[in-house]
This record gives structure tokens, sequence and C-alpha cells, in this order.
């Protein structure tokens, strides 16, 4: 008994808890030498913190009009100069921003719960496999901006629909990366192993193979991320998406394209935010990619 | 000798349903194992060695596999078990063991997460006691240092430690019966004997029976008690150790004994080589299935088949009791 308690108590928990130390360390280390996934992350955290503290960091509402003040060009007062009907830009183009990573996060979430349960089931089941492949093909047939904007044409253009078309039209390319992935780790001998054990088909599914589908998941999911981020701006500057007077980055875009010629910064400023959202998203899944996928991590070296 | 009969598979048919039509790949096999005693299982690649194994513990896909037959376990027949009674006995009464031990690890749990996985799905026990049997299992198996072992990943081990670890996984439960599917075939020379002295080691202890799928001749001498020889899906011979190997009856049997290569032999001299190929099993020969590559052939054995004959010896060959004699022939017949 005495032996079985130290067993099971000290000596147990400090190797187990060193080892982990040192896998940290490492992890930390090869993320910090990633020169990519380094620069992804700081461009989008800073943009996750601009759209947090938005309210705090302007002095203005991004509804606020002062008419007299119409389209002035950037200055102290309003550091991106104001709007057509005398708002100012830079509380529009934060709150758009926040906006673009709600509805960006949003999206990347629930395709990510959607993608990865389609993608299992039908790795595992041939008959399911059928079925929910053919109905993705259906969905990828579509081009996705103009599904989406069938989607929200027929819900009602607000943040929660355009949250649900495009998660509908992301959650395809998800399952198929999930199920591609699946198929590949379900041909595997631990999988036969495990089932020779005694396991179950759910547990083999939820704590085997999803596991093992993980980073390509990720790596995907960032993209999903990003491409949510430019399909939604796309939405609103086609007025599908966000309706005005809410600010987004698509439709201030929109505002700003009347008036091109005479007032740069209203199309600069939204158009510089989505381009820095996307290219930071892009280069945080580029990096992921290279630092999970242990293949291209040796052709670069 | 005689200890009670663990397993008995009796006319086991394992019919793969193909896109060509229904192809037999275990066509009525027949043997017993009893606890204690470890059974050989020996054919060529695609002889259905495997597939037997698979089907005792109904691992194929249930969808285009069809059994026929019965596997007795216990005064159960496996082949009528629902699926939810045939995962009780997986891993719990009857265990198995796989050829390649790198693949056979999930690679994003430690050692112990898996072992303690196997432990916790067939008994009622806590994380922590199921670690501390999972140390104890890697003990057994003889890995060194087991209590920070348990926490490595698979790639931090090599090979015949992971094989340790499947072992571990394999006998987590005190099985009844362990099913080694070629468990040395990807390990080098010293690590195999190791390995299968491990085995040997472990079924004394747990009073195991063991069946032990390979292709390595030597490997069957040395710990087997029993030996079924498999040729294209059926049994042919099947005798204990140390008859089989100083008195095979089958042609096929001889050949394959024939063609190891001996220590003491002559090197000059070219190895047998049983002629042919394995036939596909879509086609499969008229008669004796191995009459078309043997030396003895007559038209009896191409016109029907012969039955699987005899008591302690079984044989299935219409020349059984002249290729004895014949024995001595082959050797002269090769020497050219």
């Amino acid at each position: 008994m005495d032996a079985k308690t130290v067993l099971e108590g000290t000596y147990f928990s400090d190797s187990r808890k060193e080892l982990q130390k040192e896998r940290r360390s490492l992890l930390i280390r090869r993320f910090l030498s990633n020169r990519m996934l380094l620069t992804g992350s700081v461009i989008t955290v800073l943009l996750g913190i601009i759209a947090l503290l938005a309210p705090f960091l302007t002095s203005y509402t991004p509804l606020e009009m002062q008419m007299v003040k119409r389209l002035q060009a950037p200055s102290l007062e309003h550091w991106f100069g104001t709007d057509n009907f005398g708002r100012d830009l830079f509380s529009r183009v934060v709150h758009g921003t926040r906006v673009s990573m709600a509805v960006g996060i949003s999206v990347a979430f629930i395709t990510m719960i959607t993608g990865t349960v389609i993608g299992l089931y039908s790795a595992y089941y041939k008959f399911l496999d059928h079925i929910l492949m053919r109905i993705c093909d259906g969905l990828m047939a579509f081009p996705g901006i103009l599904l989406a904007i069938a989607l929200t044409a027929a819900l009602g253009s607000n943040m929660i629909n355009v949250i649900i078309a495009l998660s509908i039209i992301s959650t395809p390319t998800i399952a198929r990366v999930v199920r591609s992935a699946a198929i590949v780790v379900k041909e595997q001998v631990y999988i036969e192993a495990l089932r020779a054990q005694g396991a179950s088909a759910s547990r083999i599914i939820w704590y085997h193979m999803a596991p093992n589908t993980v980073s390509p998941l990720i790596i995907q999911i960032t993209f999903v991320f990003a491409v949510s981020v430019l399909i939604e701006a796309a939405l609103s500057f086609l007025g599908a998406g966000i309706a005005p007077p809410n600010p987004s980055l698509g439709n201030i875009l929109y505002d700003g394209k009347v008036v091109i010629f005479s007032a740069w910064w209203m199309t600069v400023f939204p158009g510089l935010f989505i381009l820095l959202s996307v290219l930071g998203l892009n280069l945080f899944g580029d990096g992921l990619r290279d630092m999970l996928d242990p293949h291209t991590n040796k052709a670069k070296k | 000798m005689q200890k009670e009969c663990l397993l008995e598979v009796s006319g086991l048919k394992t019919t793969f349903l193909t896109e060509n039509g229904p192809v037999t790949v275990v066509n009525g096999v027949s043997f017993q194992v009893s606890a204690g005693e470890t059974l050989g299982v020996v054919g060529e690649s695609g002889c259905g060695k495997s597939v037997t194994s698979e089907s005792i513990l109904r691992l194929l896909n249930e969808k285009t596999t069809r059994y026929e037959g019965e596997i007795n376990y216990k005064n159960r027949n496996l082949l009528s078990l629902t699926e939810e009674e045939m995962r009780s006995i997986r891993g719990n009464e009857i265990s198995m063991i796989f050829q390649d031990p790198m693949t056979s690890l999930n690679p994003v749990y430690t050692i112990g997460d898996q072992i303690a996985e196997t432990i916790m799905i067939h008994q009622k026990v806590g994380k922590k006691a199921a670690f501390a049997k999972a140390v104890e299992m890697l003990r057994l198996t003889g890995i060194p240092s087991p209590e920070k072992r348990v926490h490595e990943y698979p790639h931090e081990l090599s090979g015949g430690m992971r094989q340790r670890v499947m072992i571990a996984i394999a006998l987590a439960c005190q099985p009844k019966l362990l099913v080694a599917d070629e468990p040395t075939t990807a390990l080098d020379v010293t690590i195999q004997t190791q390995i299968l002295d491990l085995i040997q080691d472990l079924k004394q202890q747990l009073d195991m029976g063991v069946i032990l799928i390979t292709h390595d001749l030597g490997v069957v001498a040395e710990v087997c008690t029993r030996v079924v020889v498999m040729y294209l899906g059926e049994v042919v011979e099947e005798a204990g150790v140390e008859e089989l190997f100083e008195n095979p009856l089958h042609p096929y049997t001889q050949g394959l004994l024939q063609s190891v290569p001996q220590l003491d032999g002559d090197r000059s001299k070219k190895l047998y080589v049983i002629k042919g190929a394995v036939p596909s099993l879509t086609n499969v020969p008229k008669g004796c299935r191995f009459a078309p590559r043997c030396n003895y052939a007559t038209d009896l054995c191409r016109q029907s088949e012969p039955e699987l004959m005899g008591n302690r010896h079984k044989v299935r060959c219409w020349h059984a009791d002249t290729n004895l004699q014949k024995e001595g022939e082959l050797y002269v017949a090769d020497g050219s």
C-alpha cells in the first residue's frame, strides 16, 4: 500500500511536471523562432485588442453626426478624418473591425464544431459519408459569395444572419479537411488495435481520431476566419451584410466609393484594416502549418 | 498436458464480399488452443493467417465480410455475439498484438494514457489506479524506469520498446488468450528474442493461451507447442512442434522446412524453393489446392480435394503415407 501511494503521489507528478515543462518550453521556442507565425499573431492579437477595446479607444461614437465637419481630412482631432455625414472615421473603422472580428470568430467557432462533426462521422461511417459529402459537394458548387448573398437576402441583413450564412458556406471546406485527415487516421493500425482492445466507435471517433485531425483543422480554421472577414466586408459593401448606419469595414468602403477622389481616407483606412486582418490571419495560418507539419519544416531547412 | 480447451475454432469460413463477387479467404479452418499452450500458425503471405486471427476477434468490416462456422470461447460462439458483447471480450478476454509497433500506438497520447485507457474500458477503476496499473504492466514487460516512461509519447520510444508497450496494453486486463499477429516481424533479431521470451514468460505467469501467427519457422520451433500450417486459406497440416519438424507429412510443409537455410549447410548449394507462386484466391485450383506446385501431384490430386486426415498429426494430402519415404528424394531432386 505504501509503495503504491508513493507511486500515485509525489514521484509520479514530479516526473510528469518536469516533462510537461520541458515540452512547453520547446513549444515556446519553436513559436518564437517562426517569424511568419510571430508576425501573424502580433497583427491578429493587435486587431483583436482594438476590436475588444473599441468603445474605450474612441472619443466619438460611430453614429454621432456633425454635419459641419463633413469630409474632413485626417487631423489630430479626427485621426482618420470624417465621412460624408461628419462621423468620426476612426471610431467607425474601429467599430467596423470589431464587427469583422466578431463575425470571423463566430464563423470560425461554429464551423469548427459543425465541420468536425460532419467530417469525423463521414470518415467513420461509409453510409453517412455518401449523404453528407454529396450535400457538401452541392454547397461547394455554388460560388461562396453568391450563396451568402442569397442567404442574407432570404434571412434579412443583420449580423446574426451574416454569421449563419458564412457558417453554411464554410462548413463544407472544414468538413472536407477533417474528413480527409480522419480517413487517413482511421486506416492506421492503432485504430484497429483499439478495436481489438474493445474500444467503442464513439470513443475511437472522439478520443482518438479527433485529436489527430486537430492540426489541419486549426490551420484551415484560420483561413476560414480570414475568408469570413473578407466575405463579410464584401457582403456589407454590396448592401447584403451589416445594414447601415451600423459601421462595418465593407459599408464604410461603399460610402467612400462615391467620394473616392475628394476623400481618399474614406477608402484607404477601412481597406487597410481589411488587409491587415486578412494578412495577419493568413500569416498566422501559414506559420502554424509550418510549425505543426513536420514535412514542410524539413523542406525549408 | 491436456488442459481444458480455451478456444475452439471449427470450420471457420471467412468470405470477403468484394465488387467482383465473394472471395473466401479462410476456408474451413479448425483448431483448438488450451490455456498455457502456444499454437503457431504458419504459412506464406496471403494464406489467410492474419484474416483468421482477425476473424477470432471479429475485427473485419462486418458489412463486407461473412463468417461461417463456429468460434467457441468458454462455451460461447463468438460469431453469434452482438457487437456490444464482443467489445467486452476484446482486450479483456482475448487480446491481440499487431505486427508493426511503429504504427500501433496513437501518437497524440502518452503511453501511460493508452495503457490506462484499456484498463478503464474494461474495469471500473479511477484514472490514478489505472495509471498505477499501467506502470506495473510496463515494469512487467521489462521497460526500465517505467514511472518515468509512462509519461512519454510513442515517438520517444524505440521499436522494441513500443512493442513492449503494445504487449503491456494487450495484457493489461489479464486476458485468457493472446493473439499475436507476427509480433516480431518488424523488429531486429536481438529484440525479436527478447520479445518472444517476454511473451513466453508472461504466458506462464498469467496462464494464457497464445496464438502466434508468423512466417518465421525459427520462431515457431522456439516457442510453439503445436503448429498449424496454412496454405491458401486452408489448414494443410497440424501437429506438435517436434513431430512437425521431424516428420512433416505435407509436401508444402516439407518444402517450407527445406527453404530454411541451415547454419551448417552447404553454401554452394542453392536453397530449396517451392516452385510457382501462390494462386489468386479468386481462381482456386481444382482438386488439392497445392497440386499445381507439388512435386508428387497425381491425377487424383488434380481431380478431388483431400480432407484433413489423421488424429494427433493431421494432414491434408492424398499421399501423406507415402510422402514420408519420398522426403529424401526431394533433396536429391533439388541437388542439380
